[in-house]
C-alpha cells in the first residue's frame, strides 16, 4: 500500500479530476504526511468548499465536511473550538479561498484559530469551465475573459501577512518534499497555517493559456517559484517574472486562539 | 413543582431559554434589532464555559453553528432583517445536510435596511421558502416574552428531533419588551438530544444510513466514525450522488420527517371558538385581538398559530368552520393571509394589514373592522 493510502476510501474513486490534474498530486502529499506523523483516521477532520479542490476531503475516510463555496474556513474555525483535540485540515481552491471566501480567510488569519488551510492555487475556476480567478496573472485568458485578463492578481501571502496568520509557506506540486515539509509543520502547530500551493489546470488554464500539458505546466511552476532569497535579491522589475516560494512567517510565540479562549475562560472562573 | 417568577427582557428569556435548552455554541453578528442577544450570550456562555464566538458576517455565523452543532453542540444564532437573507444559503445546507440548528430572526421593517429598529413581520414568506430548493420548515412565532422562552427551548428539542433548522420568527417589539415571564424548575422542562449511532462489534456505520422514523442517526463530526457531509445530494454513506432516484428518495424523505408530523407540530391557541368574527392572527399581532377580546368583544375570536410551519389546515379550517367572517391581521401587505386563503378555498377572508413599523391599536382595529363593512 502506498504510504498515505489507508487515508483514502476507495468506495469514491476515481476522483472527478481532468487527467493532468495537480490536485491528487496535492492530496496524496497531505495523506502520505498525516501517516508519517503518525495520525489517525480519528485524529483528522477535513473541512472544504467548493470547487475542484474542495472535493479532497469527500475521498479519504476522515470525518470531512463539504460545505459551500467559500465558507469551508468558518465551518472549520467552529469545528475546531467544538473539537479542540483534532486537527483540522481545510481544502480549499484559489477562487473558494480568495474570492467568494477572502473574508473569512482573512478574520481566521487575524484570530489565529488553530487551523491549517490548504490552498490549492491553479489560478482559474476549473470546477466550472474555466473562469478567471482573483488569482489569475496579468493577461491570462479565462472563458470569462477571453481577451486577456486586465485584473490585478491577489496574492495569498502577502495577504495572510496583513491579517496576522502566524504560519505562511508557498510551494508548488512539482516540489513535492517541500510540500510536505509545510504540511508537516502546519498539521503539527498550534494557530492559523496557510500553506499555498500551485498546481497545474492542464485542461481549463493550460488549454485557455497555450500549455495544455501536465508535464509542461509543472515545468513552468519551476521557472515561476523562486526561492524567497533569489527572488529578494532581484530587481523590481525582475521580480515581476517571478514568485517567492518558501516559508514567509512561523511565528511560535504568539498565543492561538484556543490558547486565548482557554485564559479567558481562566480569567472569568477566578472573577 | 418549583416555578419562579421574573421580568425580563425578551432577549434575556431568549438567552435563558437556549441555556436551559443546553446550548453549547453561539455565533452571531451585531445587527439592531437582535444584537441584545449576541450581547447577552457573550458573557453567559463565558461563564458557562460554553462558546460564544462574534464572526464577521451572518454567513460565517450561520456556517458557523453548522459546523459547531456537526461537532455536536447545540448551536443557535439570532439575526435580523438583512442578515436573515445572507443566512439562507446556509439554512438550506442545513436542510439538506440534516443539522441541528436554531435560528432567531428577530424581524424590522425591510425591505433591505429598511427600518432597522422597528417592528414588522414582513419575513413569514421569506422563513417559509427564502432559501432556494424545496425545503422543510419548522418555523414558530411568539407573541410574549414568557412565550419566546418556551419556544427558544422547544425550537432546540424539535431541532434535535428532526435534525432541521428551525427558525424562531420573532420580533423587534418582542425581543425589547419587558414582561413576567415564569421559569420553570430544572424538572419539569423536557429537554431532546439527538440520537447518536451504538454500534456492536463487526456494525457497519453510514452516516445517513439508519433511521428513527425517517430521522438519521447520525454520528458527531470529530467522533471519527468517517461521517461524511455534503451539500450536495448524497447517499446513505454522505458521498455526493446525481443519481435521479437518490435526489428524489433524499428530498422526498426530508418532508415527509417534518411533514408527516404537521399536525403535532402545527400548536394553535384559539380564543372564543364560537364568535361571530374570527381572527387569524400570530406573533405580536395577535396581542391586539387579544386585547379587544379581554376588554368585553365576546363577538371576536382568535386562531393563534404558534407554529407558522409547518401547518396543519385541518385544524385552521375546523377553528374557522361557523365563523361569519374570518379576518387575517399581520405586520406586512398579506403574507400569511395568502396561505389561509389557499387552506380556505370556500371563504371570503379579510386582510387588516399594517406596515410601517408600527402596532395596530386596539381602537384602529375596531375602525378598521367596521370600514370592512362599508
Amino acid at each position: 500500500m502506498i504510504k498515505g493510502e489507508k487515508f483514502l476510501n476507495p468506495d469514491r474513486l476515481p476522483t472527478i479530476w481532468c487527467p493532468g490534474c495537480g490536485n491528487g498530486i496535492v492530496l496524496h502529499a497531505a495523506m502520505e504526511t498525516l501517516e508519517e506523523m503518525g495520525c489517525t483516521k480519528k485524529d483528522v477532520v477535513c473541512i472544504s468548499g467548493i470547487g475542484c479542490s474542495s472535493r479532497s476531503g469527500t475521498y479519504t475516510q476522515f470525518d470531512q465536511v463539504h460545505t459551500l463555496h467559500g465558507r469551508a474556513i468558518p465551518f472549520a474555525t467552529a469545528i475546531k473550538l467544538a473539537r479542540p483535540d483534532k486537527k483540522i485540515v481545510v481544502f480549499t481552491g484559489d477562487g473558494d479561498a480568495s474570492a467568494i471566501g477572502g473574508n473569512h480567510l482573512i478574520h481566521a488569519a487575524r484570530r489565529n484559530i488553530d487551523i491549517t488551510v490548504v490552498v490549492f492555487n491553479n489560478s482559474i475556476y476549473g470546477m466550472t469551465g474555466g473562469q478567471v480567478s482573483p488569482l489569475t496573472g496579468p493577461n491570462k485568458k479565462g472563458t470569462t475573459a477571453r481577451f486577456g485578463n486586465f485584473e490585478n492578481q491577489f496574492d495569498f501571502v502577502k495577504l495572510c501577512i496583513g491579517t496576522g496568520a502566524t504560519y505562511i509557506a508557498r510551494t508548488g506540486s512539482y516540489f513535492y518534499r517541500n510540500m510536505k515539509k509545510y504540511m508537516t509543520k502546519g498539521f503539527s502547530r498550534k494557530g492559523f497555517s496557510l500553506i499555498e500551493i500551485i498546481t497545474q489546470c492542464p485542461v481549463y488554464y493550460g488549454r485557455l493559456n497555450g500549455t495544455p500539458d501536465a508535464y509542461k505546466m509543472m515545468m513552468q511552476q519551476k521557472e515561476l517559484l523562486l526561492a524567497q532569497s533569489k527572488y529578494d535579491a532581484l530587481s523590481e522589475e525582475e521580480k515581476a517574472s517571478f514568485l517567492p516560494m518558501g516559508e514567509f512567517i512561523e511565528d511560535n510565540q504568539q498565543l492561538s486562539y484556543i490558547e486565548k479562549r482557554e485564559q479567558l475562560l481562566k480569567k472569568v472562573r477566578e472573577s | 413543582m418549583s416555578k419562579h417568577k421574573e421580568i425580563l427582557q425578551g432577549a434575556e428569556a431568549c438567552v435563558k431559554g437556549a441555556i436551559k435548552a443546553g446550548i453549547g455554541f453561539f455565533a452571531g453578528y451585531p445587527i439592531t434589532p437582535s444584537t441584545e442577544i449576541a450581547e447577552l450570550f457573550s458573557t453567559e456562555l463565558a461563564r458557562e464555559e460554553e462558546i460564544f464566538i462574534q464572526m464577521e458576517d451572518e454567513i460565517a455565523s450561520i456556517t458557523a453553528i453548522i459546523g459547531a452543532s456537526l461537532a455536536g453542540k447545540k448551536s443557535m444564532t439570532a439575526t435580523s432583517g438583512p442578515g436573515f437573507s445572507l443566512m439562507q444559503e446556509g439554512l438550506g445546507y442545513a436542510t439538506i445536510a440534516e443539522v441541528p440548528i436554531v435560528v432567531v430572526n428577530v424581524q424590522r421593517g425591510g425591505p433591505s435596511t429598511g427600518l432597522p429598529t422597528k417592528v414588522s413581520q414582513g419575513d413569514v414568506m421569506q422563513s417559509r421558502w427564502g432559501s432556494h430548493g424545496d425545503h422543510p420548515v419548522i418555523v414558530l412565532s411568539p407573541s410574549s416574552v414568557q412565550e419566546l422562552y418556551e419556544m427558544t427551548i422547544q425550537a432546540f428539542n424539535l431541532a434535535e428531533k428532526y435534525r432541521n433548522p428551525v427558525v424562531i420568527l420573532t420580533t423587534e417589539t418582542v425581543v425589547h419588551m419587558r414582561e413576567k415571564v415564569e421559569i420553570d424548575s430544572q424538572q419539569e422542562v423536557e429537554i431532546v438530544n439527538r440520537l447518536l449511532p451504538t454500534f456492536k462489534p463487526g456494525d457497519s456505520y453510514l452516516p445517513y444510513g439508519k433511521f428513527s422514523d425517517d430521522v438519521p442517526i447520525m454520528g458527531n463530526v470529530g467522533d471519527g466514525l468517517g461521517t461524511s457531509v455534503t451539500g450536495l445530494i448524497h447517499m446513505e454513506n454522505g458521498f455526493q450522488s446525481a443519481d435521479y432516484e437518490v435526489a428524489d428518495r433524499l428530498v422526498r424523505r426530508i418532508h415527509r420527517k417534518i411533514e408527516k408530523h404537521a399536525s403535532d407540530l402545527f400548536d394553535v391557541e384559539i380564543l372564543n371558538p364560537d364568535a361571530e368574527t374570527m381572527f387569524i392572527s400570530y406573533g405580536v399581532a395577535s396581542r391586539t385581538v387579544k386585547s379587544l377580546i379581554y376588554s368585553d368583544h365576546p363577538e371576536i375570536g382568535l386562531v393563534r398559530p404558534k407554529t407558522l410551519f409547518p401547518i396543519d389546515p385541518k385544524k385552521i379550517q375546523d377553528a374557522t368552520k361557523n365563523a361569519k367572517q374570518i379576518i387575517v391581521t399581520e405586520l406586512n401587505l398579506g403574507q400569511y393571509f395568502y396561505e389561509m386563503q389557499r387552506i380556505l378555498p370556500n371563504k371570503k377572508i379579510h386582510l387588516i394589514e399594517k406596515i410601517g413599523g408600527e402596532l395596530i391599536p386596539p381602537k384602529e382595529m375596531l375602525r378598521r373592522i367596521e370600514e370592512l363593512h362599508d
